[in-house]
C-alpha cells in the first residue's frame, strides 16, 4: 500500500475546499441547531441559493461577480424570511420536516427543465463566474509536497476560503459571548422562560435564522467559485445530513467545533476511501466481498454507522458539553 | 451554448466530491466518474451493458410514465418506466439484438413520435460493460385525451399515489404517536419491502401472488420485530432524547440506504412476471390488472389497520399510549407490548406500500428517499400523530401530485404537493385533522 499517498491526499482533503464548505454550513446549523435549538433540516437549501445567485447573476445577467456575491447574501436573508415566517411558531419536529420540503423545492425547481434556460436544469451552470476572483490568484504553482498538494486555483481557494472561516468564527464568538446570544440559549433551553421576562422569542429564533442561513449561503459561494460550476444535485438532503454529521461529530453549541468536525469528517471520508480502495485493488480484500464500485458505498455505510453511534454514545461530541445539548422536541 | 458545456460534463464530473452525484440513474456512471485514477468510466461490476435514455416532449420537457418494452430475437425482456426525469434505462447481461419498443400511448395528448421514427429501436449490445443510449425523438402528435378523460385517469391514479402514501404514512404515525419518534429511516421501510418482493418472485422465483405475503412476514419481522428489538428499544431503553433519536434515524437511513445499494446496485429493477402488463380500459380510465389488485389488497389493509386500532384491545391500548403513556402503564397497559405491535404493523403496511410501488415501476435503492418527503408532507398535513389524518393527508397529497400535472409540467408535481404543505401550515399548523393543542 502507498501509505505516503494515502495520508496526502487525506490531509489535503482535511485542510481542502469541501472542509471549509462544511465548516461554513455546520457553522450556520451551529447557529441554529446548537445555539438556538432549531431544527434546521433545510441547510442544502442556503448553501443552494448562495451557490445559484452567485452563478446565475453572473452568468446570465452579467453582474459583477461581486455585486452577485452581495446578492447571494440578500437572498439567502430573503430565504431565511420565506421559510421563518411559516415554521418558527411550530413545534420542533414540524420546523423539520417544512425545511427539509423547502429546501428539496429550491434542489427541484433548480433542476428542472422549466427553468433550463436560467438556471440550467439538471446540468446546472458551467461558466468562468469567479474568473474576477481567480484574477486575483498570485500563486502561479500550485503546492506540491509529500503530504499536501493542492492545484494553484485550489491553494487560492483553501487560502481565502480558510481567511472566510475564520472571519465567521471571530463573528461567531462575538455574537453567543454577547447578551444576544445569551438570549439565544436561553430560548434553546426554555423558551417559555424567556417569553416570560418579555423578550420576543420570535424575533430572536428569525434573527438566528438568517445569520446561520448567510453563513450557509456562504458555504454555498465557495461551492460555486470553487468549481465554477453549480450542479442542483450537490445539494440534495445529504449535503445538510452531512453538515449535521460535521456537527455532531465536533460538538454542537461551541464555536470551533464545526470546524474541527469538519477536518476531521473529510480526513476520515478520505482516508478510509482510500485505505479501502487499495486494499480491494491489491486484493487484501476479496472482490466478492467489496468490489472497486462498491468501495464509496461501504464508505457512506460506515458515515450512517457513525452518525448513529456518536449520537448513541457521544452526543456531546468530540469538544461539546454534554449539559449544552439537552434539547428536547416534547419537553 | 448549452451544448458545449453538456459535452464537458464527463470531464467535469471527476472533480466532484463523492456524495454529489448519487442521484437515480447517474448512480452507477457516476461513481465510476469519481474514481478516476482507479476505475475506467466503464468498469461495471456485474458484466451488463445498460440502454436507456431521456424522453423529452416537444417542447424538450421531460415525460414521466412513458412505458417502454424490451424485448430479444424470441421473448419479451421486460417494461420500464420513465421517471420525473424522464429518463429510463434497461440492462442486459448477454450480448446480441434487443430491440425498445415505445408505446405510443403513454405519451400525453398532443405528442406523438416524429415522423420516419418508428416506435420500434434496434440495440445491438456487441460487448458488455457498456453504457447505450436510445433515443426517441418526440414532437407533436395528435390531440387523443380531452382534458375530462385525462382528468379522470389523474384522479385513479392519485387515488393509487394517495393509498401508497397512506399506508406508509399510518405507519410513521403510529410510531410517532406512541414513541414520539419522527423516523427519517421509514423511506427504508418502503425499499425493504420491495426488495424482499423482488428477491422472493425473482430471485428464489415464487409467482408474485405467493411472494407478496411472504416479503410482508419477511418485512414484519425484519422492519418490525428485528429493528424495535435492536434499536430503537435499547435507546428508549437508555432514555436517548427525541431529537437524539431523530438524528439516529438518519444515520440509520443513510446506513441501510447505502447498503441497500452496496448489495441490489442502482439500477431500477422490475419484476419478471406481469412485467409488461397491458392495461383494462374503463371507460376514460386505463388501469393494469396488477395494479388492481394490489390496490385492492392496499385498502383491505389499510382497513384491517383501522379495525386492529378502534376495535381490539391493542389497537385501543396504542392510542392510550399515545395519548399518555404513563398514565397507560400505570392502568395495566403493557407499554412496551404496544409499541412492539405498533412497530410490526407499521412494517408491514409500509412494506406492503414498496410492493405497490414494486409491482407497478419497480424497485430501486432510493424507493425510500424518493417516496419519503411525501410521507412526511402528508402526515403534517393531516396532523401529526394522528392516525386518520394521515389517510386524509394521504389522499389530498396524491390526488393533489397527479392532478396538478394538469396545470404544471409534471417535473415540478412534487415542488407543487411540498408547496402546498407549507402554506396549509402556514393557515392551519396543526394540520387538517390535528388537534390545536399538540403545537407547541
Amino acid at each position: 500500500m502507498d501509505f505516503l499517498f494515502i495520508i496526502q491526499q487525506s490531509l489535503s482533503s482535511a485542510i481542502g475546499v469541501n472542509t471549509i464548505i462544511f465548516a461554513l454550513a455546520a457553522i450556520g446549523l451551529n447557529m441554529h441547531f446548537g445555539y438556538t435549538g432549531l431544527l434546521n433540516f433545510g441547510q442544502a437549501g442556503f448553501l443552494a441559493v448562495g451557490a445559484y445567485t452567485t452563478a446565475v447573476l453572473v452568468v446570465s445577467f452579467d453582474f459583477s461577480l461581486w455585486a452577485a456575491l452581495g446578492m447571494s447574501i440578500l437572498a439567502s436573508v430573503l430565504f431565511a424570511l420565506l421559510l421563518g415566517v411559516p415554521t418558527l411558531r411550530l413545534r420542533a419536529d414540524y420546523l423539520a420536516i417544512v425545511t427539509i420540503a423547502a429546501a428539496e423545492i429550491v434542489r427541484q425547481i433548480a433542476r428542472s427543465a422549466t427553468f433550463n434556460d436560467t438556471l440550467g436544469g439538471s446540468d446546472g451552470i458551467t461558466g468562468k463566474f469567479g474568473k474576477a476572483y481567480f484574477d486575483l490568484n498570485p500563486f502561479k504553482e500550485g503546492l506540491e509536497t509529500p503530504i499536501l498538494r493542492f492545484s494553484p486555483n485550489d491553494l487560492w481557494v483553501v487560502i481565502t476560503g480558510w481567511l472566510l472561516v475564520a472571519a465567521v468564527l471571530g463573528f461567531m464568538w462575538l455574537i453567543v459571548n454577547s447578551p444576544w446570544g445569551r438570549v439565544l440559549k436561553a430560548i434553546r433551553e426554555d423558551e417559555e422562560a424567556v417569553r416570560s421576562i418579555g423578550k420576543n422569542v420570535y424575533l430572536y429564533k428569525m434573527q438566528s435564522l438568517i445569520l446561520g442561513g448567510v453563513i450557509g449561503s456562504l458555504g454555498g459561494a465557495v461551492y460555486a467559485l470553487s468549481r465554477q460550476s453549480v450542479q442542483p444535485d450537490n445539494y440534495s438532503t445529504f449535503l445538510t445530513f452531512f453538515a449535521y454529521t460535521v456537527l455532531i461529530l465536533g460538538g454542537a453549541a461551541r464555536v470551533f467545533s464545526p470546524v474541527i468536525g469538519s477536518m476531521i469528517f473529510w480526513f476520515l471520508l478520505v482516508f478510509v476511501e482510500q485505505v479501502l480502495r487499495q486494499a480491494v485493488a491489491e486484493n487484501y480484500i476479496p472482490d466478492w466481498l467489496i468490489n472497486a464500485n462498491q468501495v464509496s458505498q461501504v464508505r457512506f455505510m460506515l458515515v450512517g454507522l457513525g452518525l448513529m453511534l456518536l449520537m448513541v454514545f457521544r452526543p456531546q461530541g468530540i469538544f461539546g458539553d454534554k449539559k449544552e445539548l439537552a434539547l428536547d422536541a416534547r419537553a | 451554448m448549452r451544448s458545449a458545456t453538456r459535452s464537458k460534463s464527463a470531464t467535469r464530473s471527476s472533480s466532484r466530491p463523492l456524495f454529489e452525484l448519487l442521484r437515480r440513474g447517474v448512480v452507477i456512471l457516476a461513481l465510476a466518474f469519481l474514481t478516476p485514477l482507479f476505475l475506467s468510466s466503464h468498469a461495471s461490476a456485474e458484466e451488463v451493458t445498460t440502454f436507456g435514455g431521456t424522453v423529452l416532449d416537444s417542447e424538450k420537457k421531460p415525460l414521466e410514465g412513458v412505458v417502454l418494452t424490451v424485448r430479444d430475437t424470441t421473448n419479451q425482456l421486460g417494461t420500464v418506466t420513465t421517471d420525473a426525469q424522464g429518463r429510463w434505462t434497461y440492462s442486459v447481461d448477454k450480448t446480441g439484438n434487443y430491440w425498445v419498443k415505445l408505446d405510443v400511448n403513454t405519451l400525453p395528448s398532443g405528442q406523438g413520435l416524429t415522423e420516419g421514427a418508428g416506435e420500434e429501436k434496434k440495440v445491438i449490445v456487441f460487448s458488455l460493460g457498456k453504457t447505450l443510449t436510445v433515443l426517441f425523438p418526440i414532437g407533436e402528435g395528435a390531440e387523443r385525451v380531452s382534458t375530462f378523460d385525462r382528468t379522470m385517469q389523474l384522479v385513479v391514479d392519485g387515488a393509487i399515489l394517495g393509498l401508497v402514501i397512506a399506508l406508509a404514512a399510518l405507519g410513521l404515525n403510529l410510531v410517532f404517536g406512541t414513541t414520539g419518534l419522527t423516523n427519517f429511516a421509514h423511506g427504508e421501510m418502503l425499499t425493504l419491502g420491495g426488495l424482499l418482493a423482488y428477491f422472493f418472485s425473482a430471485v428464489v422465483g415464487l409467482p408474485v401472488i405467493a411472494a407478496i405475503p411472504v416479503a410482508i412476514l419477511a418485512a414484519a419481522f425484519i422492519g418490525g420485530f428485528l429493528q424495535d428489538r435492536f434499536l430503537w428499544k435499547p435507546l428508549r431503553r437508555r432514555g436517548t432524547g427525541l431529537i437524539a433519536m431523530l438524528v439516529v434515524s438518519i444515520g440509520f437511513a443513510i446506513l441501510v440506504r447505502y447498503f441497500f445499494l452496496f448489495i441490489f446496485g442502482g439500477d431500477t429493477r422490475q419484476l419478471p412476471q406481469y412485467a409488461g402488463q397491458e392495461g383494462l380500459t374503463f371507460g376514460p380510465v386505463s388501469i393494469t390488472p396488477k395494479s388492481i389488485i394490489t390496490t385492492s389488497i392496499g385498502i383491505i389493509l389499510l382497513i384491517l389497520a383501522t379495525l386492529w386500532l378502534l376495535r381490539t384491545q391493542m389497537g385501543k391500548a396504542s392510542r392510550a399510549v399515545a395519548d399518555n403513556p404513563a398514565l397507560a402503564s400505570a392502568s395495566g397497559v403493557e407499554v412496551e407490548r404496544v409499541i412492539r405491535a405498533v412497530w410490526i404493523l407499521s412494517a408491514i403496511l409500509a412494506s406492503f406500500a414498496g410492493m405497490m410501488i414494486t409491482v407497478n415501476q419497480g424497485v430501486s435503492f432510493l424507493m425510500g428517499q424518493d417516496n419519503l418527503l411525501l410521507i412526511f408532507a402528508a402526515v403534517t398535513l393531516g396532523g401529526l400523530g394522528t392516525a386518520n389524518g394521515a389517510v386524509v393527508g394521504s389522499l389530498v397529497i396524491g390526488l393533489f401530485i397527479q392532478l396538478s400535472t394538469l396545470v404544471i409540467p409534471t417535473e415540478l408535481k412534487y415542488v407543487g404537493a411540498l408547496f402546498v404543505l407549507i402554506v396549509i401550515l402556514l393557515v392551519r399548523p396543526q394540520g387538517i385533522l390535528g388537534k390545536k393543542d399538540r403545537v407547541g
